[in-house]
This record gives C-alpha cells, structure tokens and sequence, in this order.
C-alpha cells in the first residue's frame, strides 16, 4: 500500500457512509482504499513525512480556538459598523517551503474568518493576505508566522 | 412534519442551544455579504457560516439522531469535513480569479504583485 | 417541555437560515459584479444545506442528511467551476 493514511482514511470514509461495519461493506470498503492508494501513487503527489504527532495535534487546538475567535470577531465587525476599522492587503514572507505545509496554511487561514489568502509568489516566498480588520499589522504577521508558520515547520521538516 | 421526538431534557436543551447558535453564525455571515462594502471584504463573509455555522448544527443534529436512535450517528461528521476542505479551495480560487479580473481591468486599488513594490523602481 | 423548547428553536433557527437564504439570494441577483454573484451563490448553497439539516432534525429521519451531503460535494464543483470561468473565461480548454 503506497499510501497508508489515505487508504485508512477512505475505508473510515466508506463506513460512515454505510453506517456498518458488517463484512460486505468492510470489504468493498477494502477494495476502494486499496485502489485509492493507488489512484493516488499514480499522481505522484511526492512523499512527505510527517513528524511531531504532539505538535500537529497542538496546532489542530491552537486553529480550533481561533475559529471561535475570529468568529467572534468577524460577527462584531458585521454587526457594530465602526469608522476606524480598514480593510486591506497584508504582505507577509514566509520562509515555509513545502508545497503541502503551505497548502495546510492556505486552508488554515482561508478557512478562518477575517483573514483570506489571496495570492503566493512561489520564487521569494511573499504571501499576499486579505484582511477584514487591519489595525494592527505587525499583530497579523506575528499571528501567522509565529502560531502557524513555526509549527507547521516542525510537522512537515 | 408531524412530531419533534420526545427527547430528554439533557440532550433537548444542547440540541436548542447548538442550532440556535449555528444558525445566528450563519444569519451573521450572510449580513455581512449585504453590508461589507468591497468584493475582498464580502470574502470573508460566508467563512462564518461554513465554519462555527456548519460546525454547530452538525453537532446539533449529531447529539438528536444519536440519542433518538440510542447509538451515535457520527456520519455527519463527513458533511464537516467535506466542507471544511472544500471552502477554503473555493474562496482561494475566487480571490484569484477576481484578482485577475482587477489587474486586467487597471485597478489601482488592488496590489500588482505578491512581492512588495521595488522602491528604486 | 422538551418538546416545546425543540419545537422553538427549530422555528427560530429555519426563520434565521431562512432569512440568510434571502441576504444571499439579493447578493446573488444585485452583483455588482460577477464574483460577488458567485460569493453569494456559495453562501446560498451552504445557507441551504443547513437548512436541510434541520428540515431532517424536524422530521427524525437522515433522509435530508443525504441530500445535504450531495449538496456539499455540489457546491465544491460549481463553484471551482465557476471561478475558473472567471480567470479563463472558458471552463474547459
């Protein structure tokens, strides 16, 4: 099996669909993560390693809690209009690398309210934020580099 | 649409509590795509809904199916997920796009490039 | 009593998502452009999976729970879709 996580995540995946764990659905469920894996082996996504399960599992609760804020956040900016807040573009340079660390931290600060990736320069590494309440921007970059950017790096070295 | 079920209070009031939450996100969320003045701004707008918004009503309905049915439902938790992975893929290609669009048009308020203007230039 | 308190939150909850369904629609019809249409289609989409969610709570049966999931793996498509239209100006090259 190629990829060992991807083909476990899809038999859990072809279960909960089903909502049994009777031997008809374990098996075909069997067969799709096998072929999954494969499916995916013949992409060639590139292997990557991942360490630091504590680290990753902090980083999960740390983006977890900031949901919740940022919801917050976002729902007081929607609701009180207030005349200091500005809206803008955020530059940040990341020294993060790897294509799928980034892809994670794209997701995590998409998926966030309040902040949205809009565009990545590939050759130096500049990332181009938007951002709904920009006060403060040396907040926002210490934000991303120093809750995100730093464990990401441990996970995916 | 005949009958809620009986549930018990215990499980009735976080059921309560979660959809009404769920639904205040999402209500929110949708306000803001109305208020928020720019097309970066209103961006952000549906990210309420498709996170704490779909988080709590999935609970919600979570908690109800697994104590009417007395063993837990858990396949909501796919609906999470699928969304979860998804928004953040579709909003980056939006953001993009219209990006692209701004620039093509001559727009100035929008940033050239990802890299900081040259000051020498 | 449980009843009661489920029966009004219920209402309270469709009226919201309801009300949602409605900010999103007059984003999807005002514009002014093109992108903020397809931001407010998104949003009507998700608006309208939970609200198939509680029509399921509502009536006890997971049959909505299925349509929501179709919907969820829907909105990923056409928005992708509809996004790269507005970076190509085709979807398929």
């Amino acid at each position: 099996m190629p990829h060992p996580i991807v083909s476990a995540a899809l038999f859990v995946m072809w279960l909960l669909l089903n909502e049994s764990i009777a031997p008809g659905p374990m098996l075909v469920g069997a067969v799709l993560a096998v072929l999954g894996g494969w499916a995916l082996a013949l992409l060639k996504p590139g292997r990557t390693r991942l360490r630091r399960l504590g680290v990753a599992l902090r980083l999960a609760g740390v983006v977890v809690a900031d949901l919740v804020r940022s919801n917050i956040a976002v729902t007081q900016v929607i609701l009180h209009r207030r005349r200091d807040r500005r809206a803008g573009f955020l530059r940040i340079h990341l020294t993060l690398r790897n294509p799928q660390a980034l892809a994670v931290l794209a997701c995590i600060l998409t998926a966030t309210p309040g902040t949205a990736w809009v565009e990545y320069d590939t050759e130096d590494g500049w990332l181009l934020l938007h951002v709904l309440d920009l006060i403060d921007e040396a907040s926002w970059v210490s934000i991303v580099k120093d809750r995100y950017e730093r464990p990401l790096m441990e996970i995916f070295q | 649409m005949t009958g809620i079920v009986d549930l018990p209070l215990w499980a009735a009031v976080p059921v309560a509590v979660l959809l009404l939450v769920g639904a205040g996100f999402t209500l929110t969320g949708s306000i803001g795509l109305l208020r928020l003045g720019s097309f970066y701004e209103r961006l952000h707008a549906p990210t309420l809904g498709t996170s704490l918004g779909v988080g709590c009503i999935l609970l919600a309905s979570m908690v109800f199916f697994s104590v009417l049915q007395t063993r837990l439902v858990v396949h909501e938790v796919l609906v999470g997920i699928l969304v979860v992975v998804t928004t953040p893929v579709t909003l980056m290609l939006l953001a993009r796009a219209a990006l692209h669009r701004d620039r093509l048009e001559g727009d100035d308020k929008v940033p050239r490039s990802a890299r900081p203007p040259d000051p020498s230039a | 009593m449980s009843v009661t308190l489920l029966t009004w939150s219920l209402m309270i909850a469709q009226i919201m998502l309801g009300l949602a369904f409605v900010c999103a629609t007059y984003r999807v019809l005002r514009g002014p452009r093109a992108q903020d249409r397809v931001v407010g289609l998104d949003t009507l989409y998700v608006n309208g999976m939970l609200l198939l969610l509680t029509f399921g709570i509502r009536s006890g049966t997971v049959l909505y729970f299925e349509a929501a999931l179709v919907i969820a793996l829907l909105v990923f498509v056409s928005t992708a879709a509809l996004a790269k239209f507005l970076m190509r100006g085709e979807v398929i090259e």
